[in-house]
Order: C-alpha cells, then structure tokens, then sequence
C-alpha cells in the first residue's frame, strides 16, 4: 500500500461548499484535499440541476448549476487542490498524536489535523429497485454500471430504464447476449431519439425484446440469478430467463458511511458551533447542507459564511504556534500574490 | 383545501392545504418522510406519489420535464406523479395521494 497523504485539511464533499471552502482555506495558507463519489466536481449542483438557474447566489442575479461550480472551479485555482474523485470517505480515526486519519473506499490514506465534512446530503449512489432480495445479486448478477462488456456475453440480459444508460446498453449488448429484454414503465423514452429508433429497429427484427414492465421477484441461487418474474401494468405475471439484471434509474442521495464517524449525528446532520463550524469532535468541522444549528438554512450562500469561519478556526489546529493575520483580498499585496492577481 | 396523503406504512393522514404551496411542501410540513432531494427543482424524483381515486385525471398533465423524471424513479405506476409539480389549489380539495416507497 502507499504511503498515506498528509496535508493541512480534508474535505469530504466537492460540492459549492467543499469548493469555496478551498478557497477561504487557501488564503490562509492551508492546503486542502477533497474525496467525492462523483467523477467530477460540483455536487448536488452538477448532478442533479446543472442547466437549472439559480438566482440566490449574491453577486450573480442567475447562474446556473454547472456555471457556479466552473466559477467556484477557477476561483479556487491559484490554491491547487487535489481532488480524489470516484471515491468515498469510508472511515476516520484518531491517531494518538491528535490528528485524523481519514480512509477512502479504495483504500488510499489522508493524514491531516483538520478535517471538513461538506457532503450535503450523503453520497451519490445508483438506485435500487424495490425487488426483495435483490441484495444478494449485488457484485455478481445485478450491476449498476458495465465494467467488463465480455461477460455478458451469451447471457440472457435484463435492463430496465429509459434513459440514455439503458438504451446505449441494450444497443451495444443485443449483439453478444444470448437474449436482451428491455422494459421500462411507459413505451416512451427519456434516452436520445437515435438510440431509441435504433432499439426499436432491434425490436422489430426480434434481437431485443422489449416490454412495459417492472421486475416484481428475482430467481436464483447464490447470487446467481436464473430468472425474473416481471409484472405489466394490468398486473399480469410473467417469468423469463435472466442470468442478468442492469438496473438504470441513475442516482440518488444517501447517507453512507459518514454515519459511522462518531461525529453526534442527529437525524443524519452534524451538530456544529455557529462560532467555528466545529462539530462534538475537535478538529472535525462541518459546512453546508449536512449541518445543523439553531436557524440553519440550506442555502448555497450560508455555506459559503460557514467555510469562512470554518477556515479562521481550521488555522488554529492547523497552525497552533502562527498568529493568524485577517486581511481582506482588495488590499492585501500578501492575498493577492496567493491569488495570482499581482 | 384538505390533502389525504397514506404513508408507507399505510397510515391515512389529512392535511389542510395552503393555497399555492405545492403537494411535496405539504407532506413535507406534515412531517412525512419525502426525501425531495433536489428541493423542488423537478430534477430528483424523490418526492413520487402514487395519485389515487381517479384524482389522476383530474390534474393537469405532467409537463415533459416532470415525465423525464418519472422515467428514473423506481416503482412508477400509471398514477404516477411528482409531488413538487402539484400545486395545491381549490380544485384540489379532498385529493388522495400515496408515498411511493423510498
């Protein structure tokens, strides 16, 4: 295993708050690595309302999602900081000399005194359909992604979705499975109209079947699925031969193992002081969505309040035998040379 | 306006309307479990009701926004709709809806 990275502060979200935090973080010179689930930054923002306008930031009368985070992206350049995208704040320790270890999902190491959770509502992961048991297929019959294309060929494959995941699989699927089934609620398509005449074309020559339809019960052992038992909306039954189901119904927001942090959650928010954003742990703060205190809004803007301050009391954990020096950026040669502006 | 909304667990609740609130407001402001991550945005899917009692019929159609959402929430039914989309009004008095599950 490699060396474990040690830096000034982790922050675990890039998100608006993780982002702007970089930057209240930079002006005081601390450096700061950020872990996100996505494979790109921006959050909530870039995941789920990129093209939809926002008109509470101050200063922007409207922006939309995927604008802010390319502006809080160039914002935060001068101060370089290193993303791990693609993977998830898996646990956090103590180490005895006062500092957190923070291990990620694919178990890279991050040593820092000062850590910031700024993970709004929990990570990003793929839906899971409502079908008992579906669980034990997980890994080994059921996929939320295609890793590998080759091992599903010759299988009898089902996909269920509408939208450009489920179609670009069922197209470059039919031809090496053994079968390729289809189904979605409605016979109409979210997926880009090309993909969706060309399934249909499959359709037509018999190479894809397609149904409206969801999966009511899955069938196998060991983990390794045989069949389906899918349901129309007249609630008729039916069973076919599945060695594999892709679900597509893209993401959704959940907690994950930021739980099992012992930070004091409460009702899945961290508790924090409005003085420093800190949370009942010293040296784990908190920003943005995942917070709570007396009169906390989810806002955007709050969050970026919240980094600031944040910040002034990171330097004091970070830099315990260093007076902090408060300058603003309009004044301050020192900032701006940070900045790159002079 | 009064709002019928069923929980998960069955449970049939009544709601006072407030005129122009939306449906996943409500149920929020009642305490029910709707995730509504996106905060209303129609971006999320998470706040689904199942719209019962032949009030489907009666509200306007989903706009092609609220329909390509509906295409990646899971459970969908025909009375499928998205809470955030529905607008509480006079027309709406006595509507039933249910939770779709989680």
């Amino acid at each position: 295993m490699s060396e474990p990275i040690q830096t000034d502060v982790v922050i675990i979200g890039a998100g608006p708050a993780g982002l702007f935090a970089v930057f209240e973080l930079g002006l005081l010179d601390l450096k700061a690595h950020l872990i996100d689930i996505l494979d790109r930054p921006g959050g909530q923002c870039t995941e789920l309302y990129p093209e939809k306008p926002i008109y509470d930031i101050p200063g922007l009368p409207v922006v939309t999602g995927q604008e802010l985070v390319d502006r809080l992206m160039e914002q935060i350049k001068p101060f370089a900081p290193t993303f791990h995208f693609g993977e998830q704040a898996a646990g956090l320790t103590k180490l005895p000399d006062g500092r957190w270890k923070l291990t990620t999902d694919s178990g890279k190491e991050l040593i820092a005194p000062v850590i910031v959770v700024a993970a709004g509502a929990g990570s990003f992961v793929p839906k899971r359909p409502p079908i008992p048991g579906i669980e034990a297929y997980e890994g080994t019959s059921v996929h939320y992604a295609v890793r590998k294309m080759d091992s599903f060929a010759g299988k009898n494959v089902l996909i269920a979705g509408g939208g450009d995941s489920a179609l670009d699989w069922t197209l470059n699927l039919a031809p090496i499975a053994k079968s390729l089934t289809l189904i979605h609620h409605r016979d109409g398509f979210r997926a880009q109209a090309h993909s969706v005449n060309q399934m249909r074309e499959l359709v037509a020559a018999g190479k894809v079947n397609f149904h409206v339809a969801s999966v009511k019960a899955l069938h196998g052992q060991n983990g390794q699925l045989a069949a389906a038992t899918l349901a129309g909306h007249d609630k008729k039954e039916w069973q076919i031969d599945a060695d594999a189901f892709l679900p597509f119904f893209g993401l959704t927001i959940k907690l994950g193992p930021i739980a099992e942090f012992g930070i004091g959650l409460h009702e899945n928010l961290i508790p924090v002081d409005t003085a420093k954003f800190e949370s009942e742990q010293p040296g784990i703060f908190g920003i943005g969505d995942i917070i709570t205190y007396p009169g906390k809004l989810k806002l955007i803007l709050s969050s970026f309040h919240e980094a600031a301050l944040m910040a002034q009391a990171a330097f004091h954990i970070c830099r315990p035998n260093e007076k902090l020096r408060f300058q603003y950026t309009t004044s301050s040669s020192n900032l701006q040379k940070k900045l790159g502006v002079s | 306006m009064k709002i019928y909304a069923t929980d998960r667990d069955g449970k049939e609740i009544e709601i006072e309307g407030r005129e122009g609130w939306t449906i996943m407001e409500m149920l929020r402001d009642a305490g029910l479990p709707v995730a509504a991550e996106c905060g209303g945005a129609c971006a999320c899917a998470t706040c689904q009701v199942y719209v019962e009692d032949g009030w489907y019929e009666k509200l306007t159609p989903p706009a092609d926004m609220e329909v390509d959402m509906l295409d990646m929430a899971l459970a969908v039914e025909p009375n499928s709709r998205l809470s955030c989309q529905l607008v509480c009004s006079e027309e709406l008095d006595g509507i039933k809806v249910t939770l779709a599950p989680e």
